[in-house]
């Protein structure tokens, strides 16, 4: 009893001030991605060449973060003249067009359906279908309810069952053996229901594109209301994405 | 010991013409030997080559050894005499549709057409899209019961499918089937830009990104006969027990959970964010993506980042301990994990069990001691093996490692090795070259093999990661065990879905 007192008092309190306060995270972060437009073209066609997600748009001069999985190649070879990742974390659209972006994103909150709020912004409960990604998006999902983030506080929780819930949460590329599992679960909730894909997996087939095991986007087989992306996104990134949209 | 196989190192580059083609009998008798004596399989797969389908070992001993044969398309399974080639030939099967007659337990390993357009060893209809057409084993009797979960789970969790055959509370067997996750990797690590390769490498299995990559680095770093540098060496050490720890004690805090002693499990849970941010010091990501490249790192460890570095591990350390004493202390967690799932020795070896998991259960066998690579040779690593197989060992493994890991750190911070980053590039494989490599994650042993052909086009890519040979451990487990104990069972060896399912 005194050890369990004993680890109580040192651990202390430690859920994070976010909204209302914006955590620090270390430097080497990288998020939201800034285009310097004046750019030589011989830059971005270079960096668009070793962009091992082809994530560069060389006409436009634009980063697609729906593809993108933020590993700063561009941002290395261009020496930070192209592209800059930036400490933003907040990078969550409403809008798959909106991923491609020269970091000028439109705030989330005004994309995001005002009937989803009225419904849904005192008490949003989310099923969780992973399907076929790595597991890391799962996992910076799964810490949203670790005392730092302490997803509960703001009424949102992850759910087991989909007749509980409100909305599913996707992750991964929807494989072949997964898919008919997903939309199952999706049929299973009560309209209206809302859509969330995490992870570039789940945008565009992200590592796995070319794979024909894969669905490249779940968009193509679900109406997705909140895109996501990162590899994975960071759990701030999901905790922005569903504060903004829903709140 | 010498046999017909060549004996190779870890992360060694092989001429292709100096691995022992054998004739399919001399190569299955050789490989019962072996595996009979105590050895074990690490890799055993099948490749295309010039329109012949063939087979290639690599077996372990105290040592690495390999050979290749021709592959008939029926054969006597060696499952039939000696158990640890089992998932190996049924994969086999899956892939490349040769049939191992006689195997103990034919089925579907992740539900995927094989690469030949060849009738499927399985009857399967693979215009459905669901894992099924298939008899789950079955027990008979009037009491007898069935539990069917997944593949989706009540939790923010991987899917798979667990059928429980049961007596009452109690499991007399459980079949697990996977394959939801499957993206077809290894078909993609054939025909994808070299670029690609790294990026795949660390989403095999998220959670173990720096195991895997190793693997990934080192074996193209054999090929193209490059040698990382020592600081590389040493950062890279550091992020394979950084991801150790995180996971370790992400899965003691869920063990804590899943026993209801809710104080460790949520001080785990959040430590176990603090690791997490610890890579994202390191290299800008939680699960270390973006560090590792053939040829090196890309992030240094610069002096302020070895300060912060070593200014949270001093702070956290004491936190970890106390937790760790609070949890373990417990008399009611004691209760619980002690004789819970019991594999035992035997039973182990015959699986061919790995990390953490074969360590509760007596097999010392641990890479980072048997094969070292990277800073290995230079760290002295206990042997953590335990006498009982349960869940308490199983955990208690954990235990020890995570002080160890966190002591590996501490002693490589303020090494004075700098490193010269290096950025993605391209890199052209040599024609006609094998390599395989090994490497202890925090899960156990993960191993990747690159095969090229005469142009040096990669040729096959195998990737086995632990959880491939330690599933079965789990279905093991649960054995006589209620049902009630699974949550419990499932944490302590908490294996990956996404890294099984390729």
């Amino acid at each position: 009893m005194l050890n369990t007192l004993k680890n109580r008092f040192e651990q202390g309190c430690r859920t994070c001030g976010y909204p209302k306060e914006k955590p620090a995270v270390f430097a080497r972060y990288r998020g939201k991605p800034i285009i310097q437009k004046d750019v030589s073209s011989d830059i971005v066609e270079a960096c668009a060449k070793a962009c091992p997600q082809d994530a560069i748009d060389i006409d436009l001069k634009k980063i697609d973060m729906g593809r993108c999985v933020f590993c700063g190649t561009c941002e290395r070879i261009s020496k930070g003249a192209f592209v800059i990742f930036t400490d933003d974390f907040e990078i969550s659209t409403s809008k798959k067009e909106h991923l491609l972006t020269d970091g000028d994103l439109p705030s989330l909150a005004e994309h995001s359906k005002q009937h989803f709020k009225k419904l849904f912004g005192r008490s949003l409960q989310l099923r969780q279908v992973s399907a076929a990604g790595c597991n890391a998006c799962e996992a910076d999902l799964n810490v949203l309810a670790t005392p730092f983030f302490d997803l509960a506080r703001f009424g949102i929780n992850f759910v087991a069952s989909p007749r509980h819930a409100d909305g599913i949460v996707v992750t991964g590329p929807v494989s072949r053996n997964m898919k008919t599992a997903l939309l199952t679960t999706y049929e299973a909730i009560a309209e209206p229901k809302v859509v969330i894909a995490v992870g570039s997996c789940t945008i565009t087939g992200g590592p796995f594109t070319g794979s024909p095991e894969i669905t490249e986007g779940l968009d193509t087989i679900l109406p997705v209301d909140l895109f996501i992306p990162g590899c994975p996104p960071h759990p701030l990134t999901n905790l922005h994405a569903l504060l903004t949209f829903f709140k | 010991m010498t046999n017909a196989f060549l004996e190779i190192s870890n992360g060694e580059k092989i001429a292709r013409e100096k691995i022992p083609h054998l004739s399919f009998d001399e190569f299955s008798k050789t490989a019962l030997l072996v595996v009979e004596d105590g050895g074990k399989v690490v890799q055993f797969f099948a490749y295309e080559d010039d329109n012949d389908i063939k087979f290639m070992a690599v077996l372990r001993t105290d040592k690495l050894f390999v050979a290749g044969c021709d592959a008939p398309d029926s054969y006597p399974a060696l499952s039939k005499a000696c158990e640890p080639f089992h998932m190996f030939e049924r994969e086999i099967a899956e892939q490349f549709g040769m049939r191992p007659e006689g195997h103990p337990w034919l089925k579907m390993v992740r539900y995927h057409a094989n690469c030949r357009d060849v009738p499927d060893v399985f009857g399967n209809d693979y215009k459905e899209d669901i894992p099924g057409n298939y008899n789950y084993y079955q027990v008979d009797g009037d009491e007898i019961h069935e539990v069917a979960v997944g593949p989706v789970h009540a939790g923010v969790i991987e899917p798979g499918h667990f059928r429980f055959n049961c007596i009452g509370e109690r499991v007399l067997h459980l079949e697990i089937q996977l394959g939801y996750q499957h993206r077809a990797i290894e078909n993609l690590f054939l025909n994808v830009q070299a670029k690609r390769l790294p990026i795949l490498a660390e989403n095999i299995a998220g959670d173990t990104t720096i195991g895997h990559s190793l693997c990934m680095a080192q074996a193209v770093e054999a090929l193209t006969s490059v040698t990382p540098d020592k600081g590389a060496q040493m950062i890279r050490s550091i992020a394979l027990e950084l991801e150790r720890l995180a996971n370790h004690i992400g899965d003691l805090g869920a063990l804590s959970g899943d026993v209801a002693f809710l104080p460790p499990a949520n001080y785990f849970g959040r430590i176990r964010g603090d690791f997490l941010n610890l890579a994202l010091l390191l290299c800008g990501n939680r699960f270390g993506k973006g560090l590792v490249r053939p040829g090196g790192v890309r992030f240094s460890l610069a002096d302020d980042i070895r300060e912060t570095l070593a200014e949270r591990l001093k702070e956290l350390k004491p936190q970890v301990e106390h937790v760790l004493d609070l949890l373990f202390s417990a008399s009611t967690v004691r209760a619980r994990f002690e004789d819970c799932g019991i594999v035992s020795t035997y039973d182990a070896e015959k699986l061919g069990l790995v990390g953490p998991a074969g360590r509760a259960s007596g097999i010392p066998y641990d890479v980072r001691r048997s094969f070292p690579t990277e800073h290995y040779s230079q760290i002295d690593i206990p042997e953590n093996k335990k006498p009982t197989g349960d869940v308490y060992d199983r955990a208690r493994v954990r235990y020890d490692e995570i002080l160890q890991s966190i002591h590996i750190i501490q002693s490589l911070i303020y090494s004075p090795v700098e490193t010269q980053c290096v950025d993605d590039s391209n890199f052209n494989l040599p024609p006609s070259s094998f390599v395989v490599t090994v490497n202890e994650a925090w899960r156990g042993e993960v191993s990747h093999a690159i095969l090229t052909d005469n142009r040096g086009k990669i040729l096959r890519y195998k990737v086995k990661d632990p959880s491939f040979h330690n599933w079965n451990g789990l279905a093991m487990s649960l054995r006589d065990t209620g049902i009630s104990d699974f949550p419990l069972n499932n944490k302590s060896f908490n294996l990956s879905y996404c890294g099984f399912d390729l």
